[in-house]
């Protein structure tokens, strides 16, 4: 019951009876609602002997449950819509069976919900018939759809688990995250596979039904569903029960109740909607004067209620459809013309805050709009792909995650087009002449209270007046002049980030404080008493290592140190800390972030406590060291004043480091739930992970997609304007003080 | 005229009144006798240097800090010159505990370079490896001692060891009026403690200027420290030096002279610097600017007694610097050049910028400011919001917190000055990096204070709009704009006159 209440009485459906109600709301419900909570992929709904017992008080029985996305696994859409109905029948014979046992009458009527569409794509009027007695049925045999559907399932989990596709899906991790890690890639790649599994059964489920002539799954599914109930369960069966079936057709937002406009769920045409408005989507397909059946859910309610008023039909399953396209037709042409009015008057804006101007609507053919779709969404990936391998950082890693976010959008637009397509060019109409009898049988004042006949819709009102006011209302889109959306988002983030009740603040260094790296130290450390004639070869050095540097860093940080690393070997310890002032003063702070360095000491004003992790050197930290609380960073070994080139421990980077935050937080008895991380790059994932409000500073392309994908504060932090360091990261020779240089020049590291 | 980090020809309506500086004196022909001179027959109640010297005793010899000249002299520096003479006098002498000390107060560190373009190889190489160079550090308690407080109510702390030395020798450069005197150890030695006593806006805004020492309160809270520094039993050797105002080397000549005086050289380096300048990319042309070195010549040294040197060296300042000026005038104009006290190898960020023009050059007058009161003050700058984060990160913070809320001086030294001031990360950078201490940027706000209470407006030609506008000035793109701006204040034709400085001038205003 207290899910009940938290996921459904909370709904703003409710809301206006909260408020005709007040303070006895909540005991209203309590006293008059009970909830058992039932499962329709199992058997008897998984209920227990008190759900049964409690199912066997009920009178009447409406089971609605369904899976609707039309791009549903196949054997979820099987378990759910086909055999779903004849579990719920199964479970309310029981119940009756309890209470007949009691001397009680128990359901006396179960009204199963379908859809209209379970007629499938025939042209031609679809009456209120059960299944099978019309002439264009293919004869199948459910029973083997389900085997079917089950067996697709555990083939393609084993076939997911071998080459290639393993291979695949891991070798994408690894590019998707790069040094994260091999657990957190290991993560990626098992919700890679499984993704891939659920698009094959997609897709299959597709083919299949298209194959039967359904557009899609659902409708599939559920006509089978029908006839596996009534097979079951309905008059000629073993075990009878009084069954109606009522069928809406594409079910809308509410007319009337319980308030104009309302609707759980996806909205007619949303994506395809929005993405036409904020001109991603130039057209749509279909016949002007095509119909679009909708119908507002408030009158399938009523609907739903009048059936189970009138009872069930003494030896017959009877049908109701739902549905406005014969009574009241809704034609396409109009919606269309309705919607670019609708939004030349009220238009988006882009993110420059100017107005996106509709295009006219032609209404050329399905494949054509496909056709576009794919070439863009092709050349988005395209483009995507080639923005992600190049390293870039920061603000123009923010456009690569934003052309993912419109190939997702056109994505989803080419699958709405795929299934309100064949939805639209489906010509069947569906007759309503029983649900109006029922309707008509009404008195006068529950026509108003029941109201369940289309003719009563204006569509003009409901499209401009209803429909696309609430579809703009929900949909993340800018309906305003103006950055303001956008800022805002930033503020919220921020305020979040340095809400006085975060407990720990934990932060990168390199390209997150600031922009150097572990190449840039060693090479002013080298260099720093390097005389002018081996300095040339010093750098030449460098470069010639710089690509396969470069390389070993991408694949695996760890690595990358502990090679790199090794160049320090022999380094005077003493000299290097003394060095390491001026590396600071020169130039690690000419090349650090401002608006970085502000944030942490704003983090510690506000009594965070404040960590510094990073795989630098603790020569290099030293001087940094008073910014934060805390210092965890890498260390070489020392024999006899000299660097070994070797690291004393694992280096706090990649999955180490959520490690080492983790125990750190622990210690320290803070809570990571409240802890802020910021960090860089897809190889911190771990870190960012690991705590409840991670940042993504200046992110390279792969971490800006994740961090959009996830709706993490991004911050975007520069050198101080008119920066003044020198362009190579080398330190100065000093002639007067010559200092000793320990490395060999031209050769390679001892 | 100078607009930041260049310069190019300004041309001001008819009428205009420009002041140029006075013609540089000629240098000293033998400055190292002069100096040895002086230190032999010292001014005022003050022994011979020599005869102050003997083995045994502790020595600390303090100069000025990397603010001092500016540009930064040509080698050698008149430091490097007084010091070695110095030196010399107590090697003849035995005496072997000596120390140097920069006067930083709380200024940048200055880098190793800096210090051995003030003091020459030999000195350095000398000192700095067995730790006898020493920068004052303004907090570091245990370096710093607190020698009473003035009839005023001003605690006096300065550094120990110059304090509890035998004898303390400040070497000094007097670019302009207001240094020197009792300023070089109560201010250039001194911790934030005591500083804010005089760094604060009431004083600044009762210092009339800056210049002008008996109208200056900032001056008069320098001298009551001194004498209690004096009495405190603390000796000190004051030299002195005045240096001529030839600031601009060969190439650059052009610059300090009047317009129309230039010849056909000065013309063509000009036409090809100007242009070259504003050809070259900006970091480029800013390290060739802050490449240039002075050929200030030394013009006087005074040693001795601190307040007899110093009225002698004043007296040579104004010979050289000030010029009589005939009225006031409603609208003042100067071209801000790329350099100020604060920026030296660095950036001439926005905070800067209002010192520098409202500051310092406002400030350079003696009896009346050279607009009058309710004028309004034109300057050229760029005023970028650019920042050097190694030199300044309290400005950062200052430009993006505080001048955002507000640029009172008042409000913000009670709401926000103490916070910069004690905050660690600032203490952190300026004792170990090459920081301004956090507190500096109000001191350079509260250096405006007389100004902006006296004028009615500030414009900044060719200024960045929003930066100039959080500075609560107003920006304007061309001269003209400008004066239409001012319209307001001081009507269609307001007399206007032209500060033509660098190099430096001493406005004698009547």
């Amino acid at each position: 019951m207290d899910r009940a209440l938290k996921e459904i009485i909370r709904n703003d459906c409710f809301d206006r009876l909260r408020s005709e109600l007040g303070d006895s709301f909540s005991e209203q419900i309590r006293s008059r609602v009970s909830a058992v909570a039932g499962d329709v992929t199992s058997e008897m709904l998984g209920l227990d002997d008190a759900g049964l017992d409690e199912l066997s008080t009920c009178d009447t029985v409406v089971h609605s449950a369904a899976a609707v996305s039309f791009d549903s696994p196949l054997d979820q859409a099987v378990e759910i819509n086909l055999l779903g109905p004849s579990r719920v029948a199964a479970a309310v014979t029981e119940a009756r069976t309890r209470a007949e046992a009691d001397g009680r009458t128990g359901p006396s009527h179960m009204i199963a919900v379908s859809t209209c569409y379970v007629a499938s794509t025939f042209q031609g009027e679809a009456r209120e018939h059960l299944l099978g007695e019309n002439r264009f049925d293919v004869a199948v045999d459910w029973r083997h759809e389900v085997t079917a559907a089950r067996r697709l399932r555990d083939d393609l989990e084993a076939e997911s688990r071998r080459s290639p596709i393993q291979d695949e899906v891991t070798k994408r991790a690894r590019r998707e995250l790069g040094a994260a890690g091999s657990h957190v890639v290991a993560i990626r790649a098992e919700k890679l596979r499984e993704e891939w599994v659920r698009q094959q059964l997609v897709d299959a489920g597709t083919t299949r039904s298209r194959a039967l002539g359904w557009p899609d799954a659902y409708p599939y599914t559920k006509a089978l569903g029908e006839r596996a109930l009534v097979e079951a369960h309905g008059p000629k069966s073993t075990a009878p029960l009084p069954i109606s079936i009522v069928r809406p057709s594409i079910i809308e937002s509410a007319v009337s109740e319980p308030t104009p406009g309302w609707i759980r769920g996806f909205r007619m045409a949303e994506p395809i909607i929005v993405s036409y408005a904020r001109g991603l989507l130039r057209e749509f397909p279909g016949v002007p004067e095509g119909i679009v059946d909708v119908i507002p859910v408030d009158m399938v309610v009523a609907d739903i209620l009048v059936v189970a008023a009138h009872g069930p039909e003494p030896e017959e399953v009877a049908v109701y459809q739902v549905a406005s396209g014969v009574r009241n037709p809704l034609r396409y042409g109009r919606l269309v013309e309705l919607v670019q009015a609708w939004f030349t008057e009220r238009p988006l804006y882009d993110d420059q805050g100017q107005p996106i101007s509709v295009p006219a609507w032609s209404f050329p053919g399905r494949g054509r709009v496909q056709r576009q779709l794919k070439r863009a969404t092709a050349g988005i990936d395209a483009v995507e792909k080639i923005l992600t391998s190049l390293p870039l950082r920061g603000k123009r890693a923010a456009l690569s995650s934003d052309l993912e976010e419109r190939s997702v959008m056109a994505k989803r637009a080419l699958g709405y087009v795929e299934l309100y397509g064949s939805y639209t060019e489906t010509e069947a109409r569906y007759r309503i002449d029983r649900t109006l009898a029922l309707f008509d049988a009404l008195d006068d004042d529950d026509k108003i209270l029941f109201a369940c006949d289309p003719a009563t819709i204006d569509w003009d009102r409901y499209v401009s007046e209803i429909h696309l006011p609430s579809i703009v209302r929900h949909a993340r889109v800018r309906t305003a002049p103006g950055t303001q959306v956008m800022a805002d988002r930033q503020e919220r983030g921020r305020k979040a980030v340095l809400a006085p009740e975060r407990q720990l603040a934990v932060f990168d260094l390199e390209n997150t404080l600031m922009a150097s790296n572990v190449v840039d130290t060693f090479a002013w450390f080298a260099s720093r008493h390097l005389p002018k004639g081996a300095r040339a070869s010093f750098i030449a050095e460098l470069l010639r290592d710089g690509p396969q540097l470069l390389a070993l860093d991408r694949r695996d940080r760890g690595d990358f140190l502990r090679t790199f690393y090794l160049r320090y070997e022999g380094a005077p310890v003493e000299q290097l800390r003394a060095d390491s002032w001026e590396l600071f003063a020169e130039q690690l702070l000419l090349r650090s972030y401002p608006e970085g360095i502000a944030r942490v000491r704003e983090h510690r004003r506000l009594g965070h406590r404040t960590l510094l992790i990073t795989g630098a050197l603790d020569v290099v930290i030293e001087p940094f060291a008073p910014l934060f609380d805390d210092v965890i960073c890498a260390k070489l070994g020392q024999v006899d004043g000299r660097f070994t080139g070797r690291m004393e421990e694992l280096p706090p980077i990649g999955e180490a480091r959520a490690n080492v935050l983790e125990e750190y937080a622990e210690t320290h008895g803070l809570r990571l739930a409240d802890s802020v991380a910021y960090a860089d790059s897809a190889s911190d994932l771990a870190l960012l992970e690991a705590v409840g409000f991670p940042v993504a500073v200046n992110p390279e392309a792969r971490l800006a997609t994740i961090a959009r994908r996830r709706g993490w504060l991004v911050e975007h932090w520069d050198r101080a304007k008119g920066g003044a360091s020198r362009s190579l990261p080398l330190g100065r020779f000093d002639e007067a003080r010559p200092g000793a240089p320990w490395r060999q020049i031209g050769g390679s590291p001892r | 005229m100078w607009k930041g980090e260049g310069f190019g020809l300004q041309r001001l309506p008819t009428g205009s009144r420009v002041i140029y500086a006075p013609e540089p004196f000629d240098a000293l022909e033998d400055p190292e006798s002069a100096i040895r001179h002086a230190l032999e027959n010292p001014t005022g109640d003050s022994d011979p240097l020599s005869a102050q010297l003997r083995a045994g005793m502790r020595l600390t010899i303090c100069f000025d800090d990397i603010s001092l000249p500016l540009p930064p002299m040509e080698a050698p520096d008149v430091r490097q010159m007084v010091i070695e003479a110095v030196l010399d006098l107590a090697a003849e002498a035995g005496v072997d505990d000596v120390v140097l000390i920069a006067a930083l107060a709380l200024h940048r560190r200055m880098t190793e370079p800096e210090l051995r373009h003030a003091l020459g190889n030999r000195v350095y190489d000398a000192f700095a490896p067995s730790g006898s160079l020493l920068q004052h550090d303004a907090e570091d308690p245990t370096q710093l001692v607190h020698l009473g407080v003035t009839e005023k109510g001003e605690d006096v702390e300065i550094n120990k060891r110059a304090a509890e030395s035998d004898l303390l020798v400040y070497v000094n450069i007097n670019l302009v009026a207001m240094d020197g005197g009792h300023k070089s150890v109560a201010t250039g030695l001194a911790s934030y403690k005591s500083l804010r006593h005089h760094h604060n806006p009431a004083t600044m805004r009762h210092s009339k200027s800056f210049m002008d020492a008996p109208s200056s309160e900032l001056h008069s809270a320098n001298w009551r420290m001194g004498r209690l520094i004096k009495d405190a039993g603390v000796k000190i050797f004051q030299i002195e030096t005045t240096l001529n105002t030839n600031t601009f080397p060969d190439s650059f000549q052009f610059l300090q002279k009047r317009e129309w005086e230039w010849n056909l050289k000065d013309r063509v380096t000009f036409a090809a610097s100007s242009r070259a300048m504003n050809a070259a990319p900006r970091k480029v042309t800013r390290q060739i600017l802050q490449g240039i070195k002075a050929p200030h010549a030394l013009r006087s040294v005074y040693a001795g007694e601190v307040e007899a040197v110093h009225a002698n060296i004043l007296e040579d300042v104004w010979a050289q610097q000030g010029v009589a000026v005939e009225g006031q005038t409603d609208i003042v104009t100067m071209g801000l050049p790329y350099i100020s006290p604060y920026n030296v190898n660095s950036i001439m960020n926005p905070i800067l910028v209002a010192c520098l023009g409202l500051g310092y050059f406002f400030n350079l007058y003696r009896g009346k400011p050279v607009v009058r009161e309710g004028g309004v003050a034109i300057l050229f700058h760029p005023t970028r919001p650019e920042f050097h984060p190694g030199h300044h990160p309290s400005y950062i913070d200052f430009f993006e917190q505080v001048l955002t809320e507000t640029t009172d001086a008042v409000v913000m030294s009670e709401k926000f000055e103490e916070a910069f001031a004690t905050d660690p990360w600032y203490i952190h950078l300026y004792r170990t990096g090459h920081a301004y201490h956090g507190v500096h940027p109000f001191y350079m706000w509260y250096w405006c204070t007389h100004a902006l209470s006296h004028l009615s407006k500030v414009i900044i030609v060719g200024g960045d709009p929003a930066t100039v506008r959080r500075l609560g000035f107003h920006p304007a793109s061309t001269l003209d704009d400008a004066l239409e701006i001012a319209q307001d204040v001081v009507g269609i034709a307001p007399s206007i006159t032209h500060l033509h400085t660098p190099p430096l001038l001493l406005a004698d205003v009547s």
